[in-house]
């Protein structure tokens, strides 16, 4: 791909080495934080709860895989698959810092595009079971999709249309004065909660609810499930982590290296998220597609179009 | 390298073209032909075009995903459990669709491209876009909009069940809808209305 070159991120050789590494540790301990707050609201926290990332992980290693009769294997694994494979692609145009896999000049839609991919990931893995429960997660997802994504793609637009560029790098550098967080406060918000609905976290967990007994991951047993449900803490992370340089002025901060900004920025969205979002009861796919249609797209849409009357009389 | 990866992805979105017609479930049929855009989107940004390439990628991921619930809805055998082909009227359309294949190849290779002159534009996209609509921006526009509206108005004379229905005179407090969304049956009695 050409234009590949920034300004003002750089790649050294051995990042595209750490960023998953990074990641993997974000997505460890945002999980290891909710099960200490579930655990906390349930009254039995012994501390215990730290390991539950490193006791999940090795649980569906040694579990035996499970299969069900006449499953679309083909759909089915590359479903599972396809959901931490979308979170590493979206993760190659996040800059931590400095640092960063590539900075394309079609940097923000190459992540929209990318984390799409979890849409046909999702349906294709809720497909694939030929399990009843399974399929309605599946669908609860392709509408859930439909709820968030416009939405999701104007608090993109306004970003965009106030830095001028659609490289993550020169967005960063636009926010040299003011993060884009308080010139379109309403973009973040809508951000935020798209990234929780994009990774059906809590509380737009419907496609994987317990109402479906686990929804589009009901028929996923072993390393399939590993990878299904560290997949989607993955996309969770990295959804959130993508907010950093979009609005909270990437690495930019006083004493600090900027990758450390970026670091502590990223565990601050995170660590909000995930405490905010257990708040909430689970949201139900019609009651958000309402929701979303009438409140969060119309919001969006005032938003960008405050953003382009700004930047016409900057 | 380049010229490797072109052959390679042309290749593999022809083949991924034909799975179409050799698989017999819908949601493998609708996966195949995504993978088949998904290589032409590659072979875009091969052209240096990324952000047409990059755009193809998302939209064509978006809109294969709501083909691939309609197909599994109003098809036939929609899992592939029993037997059925995606084709109909076999000889005609293998001769109608080789044949529209056959002519777009020769047309690539008959034609008599021109010598390039000078270098590559600094950003291919935006040029591309001046070289297609320039003269026809005004018309592009509004044609955008009247797509646009008329997309708005198809929804709201096909919605069941619109404003009155569910909130009677006005606009306010929780609507009576029998399924929550304002779905559902077309007509209420009086009784439920407000």
């Amino acid at each position: 791909m050409r234009g590949g070159g920034s300004p003002v991120l750089e790649t050294p050789l051995w990042w595209p080495a750490v960023l998953p590494v990074a990641l993997g540790g974000f997505a460890c301990g945002a999980v290891a934080f909710d099960s200490v707050l579930s655990a906390r609201a349930g009254g039995t926290s012994s501390g215990r709860e730290l390991l539950t990332p490193l006791r999940e992980t090795v649980r569906s290693l040694v579990t035996q895989r499970r299969g069900t009769r006449a499953a679309d294997t083909v759909l089915w694994r590359v479903g599972v698959a396809a959901v931490p494979v979308a979170a590493l692609l979206a993760a190659l145009v996040l800059p931590l810092g400095k640092y960063v896999v590539a900075d394309p000049d079609v940097g923000i839609v190459w992540f929209n595009a990318a984390e799409i991919l979890g849409w046909a990931a999702v349906w294709a893995a809720g497909w694939g079971a030929n399990s009843v429960f399974s399929l309605v997660g599946g669908y609860r997802f392709v509408a859930q999709g439909l709820c968030y994504e416009l939405p999701h793609m104007f608090a993109l637009i306004a970003v965009a249309t106030a830095a001028g560029t659609l490289r993550v790098g020169e967005v960063v550098e636009a926010q040299r004065n003011v993060w884009f967080v308080a010139w379109m406060p309403v973009a973040f918000v809508v951000y935020l909660i798209s990234a929780a609905a994009m990774a059906f976290r809590a509380p737009f967990g419907a496609p994987v609810g317990t109402d479906l007994a686990g929804g589009a991951a009901t028929e996923l047993s072993g390393v399939d499930r590993l990878l299904f449900l560290a997949g989607r803490w993955l996309l969770f992370v990295v959804a959130l982590a993508f907010s950093v340089p979009l609005f909270l002025g990437g690495g930019q901060g006083p004493l600090l290296p900027p990758w450390l900004w970026s670091v502590v920025k990223t565990a601050g969205v995170v660590t909000c998220v995930v405490w905010l979002s257990r708040r909430f009861p689970t949201v139900r796919v019609d009651r958000f597609a309402e929701f979303s249609w009438t409140v969060l797209l119309p919001a969006s849409l005032l938003q960008v179009l405050v953003v382009s009357v700004m930047v016409l009389i900057r | 390298m380049q010229t490797v990866l072109a052959w390679g992805f042309g290749v593999l979105a022809v083949v991924c073209a034909l799975l179409v017609f050799r698989l017999d479930s819908m949601a493998r049929v609708t996966f195949a032909l995504l993978a088949s855009f998904l290589f032409v989107a590659f072979e875009v940004l091969l052209l240096g075009l990324n952000y047409l390439g990059v755009v193809l990628v998302l939209m064509t991921v978006m809109e294969m995903v709501i083909m691939a619930v309609f197909m599994v809805m109003y098809m036939m055998n929609p899992a592939g459990l029993v037997p059925m082909a995606m084709y109909h009227n076999r000889a005609g359309a293998m001769a109608v669709s080789v044949g529209t294949f056959c002519l777009l190849a020769a047309g690539t290779l008959l034609v008599d491209w021109p010598e390039r002159v000078g270098r590559p534009v600094s950003d291919p996209t935006a040029e591309l876009g001046a070289e297609l609509m320039s003269s026809q921006m005004p018309t592009m526009m509004t044609l955008g909009m009247v797509l646009f509206a008329a997309i708005l108005a198809t929804v709201t004379l096909s919605m069941p069940r619109g404003r009155y229905d569910r909130f009677g005179g006005s606009p306010r407090g929780r609507p009576t809808d029998p399924v929550p969304g304002g779905l559902g049956p077309t007509t209420v009695s009086p009784g439920e209305r407000r």
